[in-house]
């Protein structure tokens, strides 16, 4: 038996490597998203990650840590879609419809929040894009407007929509029950802000910022799974933190 | 039976064993997907390049507001790299596990394993390479300086995925992400170990080259014709 030369080999592996090389290099030169071939099966597994973020990583208890207020940082970014910063023509006759898989629709009006139980905290804010930031948030749990609607066994999402443009998010039942979970119409011991969502915002210390809806005008129980703004464009669809 | 004639041109080294197949497979995926995990994690970073809460204080780092070449990124997007980013993370953790699984079983890591015995022979390694002693010291599978490299990247590996569940969820998995000193200093840490990993790759890389190429065939085909042991 003869052995081949031992050199011819290591040209062989030498050009594979190149060619494994280029290849990666080509993909990545592209600023490759996937293309047709690969962006559905990167989506799934996406999900996949949902999944495990949802039935693993996700604790319906455990609460996130909570700041002294004077740690706040000085700034936090808002973002809106459209081309102007969304404001209210009438801010009285604005109200929060509560709809869908429910017992009791709702009307509610800024006033009607307020006097719901009321839940303010400090906590650190996540930015998908790998900011954070600290601020105080003050508002009525989602947990006590699921009391007074009385949602259907099958309504397993809510689906929160805003008046910017056609952003919108869907949401898991299990986080927007969280305690943490608030219709915040506060920042920082003051009424919310046009440019954080005025007047009432999703909040949630367990999700990325995308994920908490601004500028809300309803929410709605269903038992398909909302899409949303971002979500639709291929960002996590739990998004939890 | 006619026994095979030498020649003097072929090598008088004989042809051995040195690498398991789940070696050369784990080693080849892991470089692979760790390409890519490098890729759209700067893809990742350049939507927020710097560390620290908004409004600072931030940490030092060189590569603030640094944008990374177009054929450096992977994804397109932030939301492109991080499909890629969460995707790879699978076969980086399944590769990494059945590569330490293989390690465990085999008692291979008694060739790999850097231990405190394995300082002496460090240093004389590094003398022999500071050219301070002329003979190449005596070794087994691996020299000493081996060992250091290849553990050493081996905890740079389970660091590189600690550090990125601190930063993938640092609400659920507070106590990971307040291991590495909170969010951001999870994220400068998670970004400092890709350097760690180039820095790995390029001395990786020349050395095999430099020192002993006849290793690139044993990672390939397993069969190694070298000039060093196989075995501790």
């Amino acid at each position: 038996m003869t052995e081949r030369p031992t050199r011819r080999v290591d040209r062989r592996a030498f050009l594979k490597l190149g060619v494994a090389a280029g290849a990666g290099t080509l993909a990545a030169a592209c600023g490759w998203d996937g293309g047709r071939l690969v962006r559905p099966g990167l989506l799934d597994i996406s999900r996949v990650n949902d999944w495990v973020g949802e039935n693993i990583l996700y604790s319906p208890t455990r609460l996130a840590r909570t700041y002294d207020a004077s740690e706040r940082s000085v700034s936090l970014p808002s973002y809106f879609i459209s081309q102007t910063m969304p404001m209210l023509g009438d801010p009285a006759a604005w109200r929060l419809r509560v709809d869908g898989l429910v017992a009791q629709p709702l009307d509610l009006s800024l006033d009607d929040l307020m006097r719901m139980p009321r839940v303010s905290y400090t906590v650190k804010h996540h930015c998908v894009e790998g900011w954070s930031a600290i601020a105080s948030w003050h508002g009525v749990p989602v947990s006590a407007i699921v009391e007074r609607c009385r949602p259907a066994k099958e309504a397993r999402y809510i689906r929160f929509v805003s008046f910017d443009a056609d952003y919108s998010n869907g949401w898991d039942m299990a986080s927007a029950m969280h305690p943490q979970t608030i219709l915040a119409y506060g920042m920082n011991d003051n009424p919310l802000l046009a440019a954080h969502g005025a007047p009432l915002r999703l909040y949630s210390p367990t999700k990325l910022g995308y994920k908490m809806t601004k500028y809300l005008v309803s929410m709605t129980f269903t038992d398909t799974r909302p899409g949303g703004y971002w979500e639709d464009q291929g960002y996590p669809w739990f998004g939890g933190v | 039976m006619t026994q095979p004639i030498m020649t003097g041109q072929q090598s008088p080294r004989p042809l051995v064993r040195r690498h398991h197949w789940i070696v050369r497979l784990t080693h080849w995926a892991t470089a692979v997907v760790l390409a890519g995990m490098i890729a759209s994690g700067l893809q990742i970073y350049e939507a927020y390049a710097r560390f620290g809460n908004r409004g600072g204080p931030y940490f030092v780092s060189p590569f603030d507001g640094a944008q990374f070449p177009h054929w450096s990124r992977l994804g397109g997007w932030l939301a492109g790299a991080l499909n890629w980013h969460f995707a790879l993370a699978w076969p980086l953790v399944t590769f990494g596990l059945l590569y330490l699984g293989y390690l465990v079983r085999s008692g291979e890591w008694r060739a790999l394993l850097f231990r405190p015995r394995d300082v002496p022979g460090a240093l004389e390694m590094g003398k022999y390479y500071l050219h301070l002693r002329k003979e190449h010291p005596p070794q087994g599978k691996h020299n000493p300086l081996q060992k250091l490299a290849y553990t050493s990247v081996i905890g740079l590996g389970a660091l590189a995925v600690l550090t990125g569940f601190a930063v993938y969820k640092p609400t659920q998995l507070s106590w990971l992400t307040a291991l590495f000193g909170g969010f951001q200093a999870a994220r400068y840490w998670h970004f400092w170990i890709v350097w760690l990993f180039v820095g790995f790759t390029i001395m990786h890389v020349i050395l095999v080259f430099v020192v002993d190429p006849a290793s690139l065939r044993a990672m390939l085909t397993g069969w190694y014709r070298g000039r060093f042991p196989s075995h501790d």
